[in-house]
């Protein structure tokens, strides 16, 4: 009688496990209206994570994963489906935060955990825990962290829980042909991607197992485990691999027998569902072939070396494994035990009461108010201006233009009988108008500048050659002095009426 | 030399060999006047006596003196050069202490067991490990999966006794890597936990890195430490708990002294 209950009890236990699997999905909808960032009534949160579990899931291969960003940009053409009016930050922020509700970010273990009650074998009813995870994060060698979907996670999601890997693909595939057979496509499509989710689990399995023995050779049985194991998956992958090319030809009669377009376009989708299919078989096969020789280097590399030199402790057999075995608590003392002898040795910091009294007695160092005495700079003569104070005044006086401008070489004439120094000073200012900026100019608030233009007469001067500019006084108005003025029309910039000046200067 | 008495300079002498022990860094390859002292605390047990009261005033055991690792020291417990867990690990919320507490213990242990994966490698002077965080993690997590998979069958924890769950479990359930805000790897995942006790291994001088690929080789002085020290202390608490590792064929669990070390 108890036998019977522990076997009802047991089937009680894993649908209850499996109930909880589904627990987070039901969390986010209940959840989302706690969010203050969205109005989420207008989202279906276990919809968006089941495709979040999708995308994971089909970017799982033997050596990849997903990268959060990835899933959640593929995420967000699913999620402005459905709030297409609202913006694209949003979608993108409710796509992090269904993945990060899925990793359970903010918890220590970043699980799932959930008590339930089973008879143990004396027949008392206790409670137990029930950890699972439905997303992962793993490190990259490269240090980059990415996202797998955990067995629980492609449980739920394909809907056969508690299967057993290999049945379950023959089953899926079994109803796939019959789907097929009977025309029903958008069933058989489903039925597709449940194999090829198998397939990946399947992958995964062996994955585990092909880095344990890279490793360390004799953590995994490769005397009978293994080499049964590549068997059964090569015979798999062999079987698998002639259903699906049937299946393959199959569908492509089917689609290119079927006259309804949708009919069509489902037969077309399924095509590709199962050449990713084959793709993943034959990944496997290759990394199945490979082991072999991967366990035979291994070996090599791993092998046992001579007789021992001085007998030692195993360290990985018979410390770190019992201590795994422990229970936390007791785990303790042996784990501590080790850190403290491993640690070595630690130099305090010494304060010494001596040292301590000295420090505080020491007299501060007396600041001088005036600072430090300021250097005596060495001083030298400087190089003599080469144009005198009068100089300037010559040619400032020369450039007073009258409002026709005038030509350059009758400026240097004059400044030649003033001084024989000011033509070059009358040069270089007259240069210098050549590339007046009227910005500059308005921002130092003057009232004028010098333009300078050159026209294409050639200078016939004893000193200086080049253009015999055209030089103006160009006087600078703001629009601000015209909208005083009730006499101008509308405002116009101090530009327009330089323009005109210039106007006049060519 | 022997038959000599001692000086006050020998005081000195052996107190500068304690005190470059203390120093891990330094090498008598390096060093010649640390190459002397090693050389006469081989030679002259007058002076090797010397030595090992020194340090034992100080609180102190010298596990070996040797020209590959210098001076190699312990601290005996309560001694101010002790180390403590809890200063190592006191960066954890109060709620994980106990399990946090395991598992930086754990991550040294590892590290020792992949550093020095068969007994040979461990008793082998001229062994050089190596070890990364990828190694550390990847072969903790396999063995607990083993274990995960023999205890099938045996249910999940009691939920009323947290304690009294097993060390593999909980190690499982941490997650190995999460990202945080800003991109790093967090430091309460066991990679975390693995990378920061490589770290705090190569600055006690145990390892030293190779590069910049993550890789950690092991410095005779780390080797020295496993080997006289740390797996015979752990080998002995486990003993008590009625633990009883099982031999392997390579070898009983004689753990060679110091003095046969030079």
């Amino acid at each position: 009688m108890l036998g019977d209950l522990g076997a009802a009890d047991e089937a009680v236990t894993r649908r209850l496990k499996a109930l909880a699997c589904t627990a987070p999905l039901h969390d986010l909808d209940a959840r989302k209206s706690h969010l203050e960032w969205v109005d989420a009534a207008g989202y279906q949160m276990s919809e968006i994570a089941l495709q979040a579990i999708d995308q994971v899931t089909l970017a799982m291969d033997f050596d990849h994963g997903a990268d959060q960003e990835q899933v959640v940009r593929r995420l967000v053409p699913f999620i402005a489906a459905q709030g297409p009016d609202r913006p694209v930050k949003e979608h993108d922020r409710v796509g992090h935060w269904v993945v990060d509700s899925l990793l359970n970010v903010g918890s220590v273990d970043r699980g799932f955990k959930v008590d339930y009650g089973a008879f143990d074998t004396e027949g008392r009813y206790v409670r137990r825990r029930f950890d699972f995870k439905l997303l992962v994060e793993l490190a990259a060698p490269d240090g980059q962290v990415f996202l797998r979907a955990t067995d629980e996670a492609i449980n739920v999601l394909v809907g056969a829980l508690d299967t057993d890997v290999e049945s379950a693909q023959v089953a899926a595939e079994v109803k796939l042909e019959n789907l097929i057979r009977r025309g029903r496509l958008g069933d058989a499509r489903l039925a597709a991607e449940q194999a090829r989710y198998r397939t990946v689990q399947y992958a995964e399995a062996l994955r585990a197992k092909l880095d344990a023995t890279q490793r360390d050779v004799r953590s995994v049985d490769w005397m009978a485990a293994v080499p049964e194991l590549i068997e059964e998956a090569l015979a798999h992958i062999e079987s698998r691999y002639r259903a699906e090319t049937a299946i393959l030809s199959n569908i492509a009669d089917a689609r290119d027998d079927a006259t309804e377009p949708a009919r069509r376009r489902q037969a077309a989708e399924l095509v590709v569902i199962v050449n990713d299919c084959i793709r993943r078989h034959t990944q496997l096969q290759a990394r199945l072939q490979e082991a072999g020789a991967m366990f035979r280097a291994e070996q090599d590399r791993q092998q046992f070396s001579g007789s021992p030199q001085r007998a030692s402790v195993d360290v990985f057999g018979q410390l770190l494994r019992p201590c795994l075995e422990l229970g936390v608590a007791t785990a303790v003392a042996p784990t501590s035990a080790f850190f403290g002898a491993v640690a070595g040795v630690r130099v305090p910091s010494v304060l010494s009461l001596g040292g301590l009294v000295e420090t505080l007695l020491v007299p501060t160092v007396e600041r001088d108010p005036f600072g430090a005495a300021v250097p005596e700079p060495d001083l030298m003569d400087a190089e003599p201006d080469r144009f005198s104070e009068e100089h300037w005044q010559r040619a400032g006086d020369l450039l007073q233009l009258p409002e026709v401008g005038r030509r350059l070489s009758g400026l240097l004439a004059e400044a030649r009988t003033i001084d024989p120094e000011l033509p070059g000073l009358v040069l270089l200012r007259v240069m210098h108008a050549v590339g007046s900026s009227i910005s500059t100019a308005r921002g130092q608030g003057d009232d004028g500048l010098c333009l300078a233009v050159d026209d294409g007469t050639v200078l016939d001067d004893e000193e200086f050659g080049g253009s015999d500019l055209l030089v103006t006084l160009a006087g600078l108005t703001r629009a601000s002095d015209r909208a005083s003025d009730p006499a101008a029309g509308p405002a116009v910039g101090p530009a327009v009426g330089l323009a005109a000046d210039a106007e006049e200067v060519a | 030399m022997t038959g000599e008495a001692l000086r006050p300079r020998d005081a000195e002498s052996a107190a500068q060999l304690v005190a470059l022990g203390m120093r891990p860094k330094q090498l008598p390859s390096r060093d010649s006047t640390y190459a002397d002292l090693v050389g006469r605390y081989r030679d002259d047990d007058g002076f090797k006596d010397l030595v090992h009261s020194v340090a034992a005033g100080l609180g102190l055991v010298v596990l070996a003196v040797t020209e590959q690792s210098g001076a190699v020291l312990a601290a005996t417990e309560e001694s101010v050069f002790e180390i403590k867990m809890d200063e190592y690990a006191r960066r954890t919320a109060l709620q994980n202490r106990q399990s946090d507490k395991v598992l930086h213990g754990l991550a040294q242990l590892a590290v020792a067991a992949l550093a020095f994966p068969r007994p040979d490698d461990l008793g082998n002077d001229s062994y050089v490990g190596r070890v990364s965080v990828e190694l550390v993690d990847g072969a903790v997590r396999e063995a607990c999966r083993v274990l995960e998979e023999r205890a099938n069958g045996g249910g999940d924890p009691l939920s009323e006794a947290p304690e009294l769950e097993r060390v593999w479990r909980m190690y499982l359930r941490r997650p190995a890597a999460a990202a945080t805000k800003d991109g790093r790897v967090a430091s309460d995942t066991t990679r975390g936990i693995a990378a920061r006790a490589l770290r705090f291994l190569a600055e006690q001088g145990f390892l030293v890195a190779v590069g910049d690929s993550g890789v950690y080789r092991t410095t005779p002085r780390y080797q020295v430490q496993v080997r006289e020290l740390a797996a015979q202390r752990t080998f002995d608490e486990l003993l008590e708990l009625g633990v009883l590792p099982a031999t392997s064929a390579e070898g009983s669990l004689h753990v060679a002294a110091a003095e046969t070390l030079t």
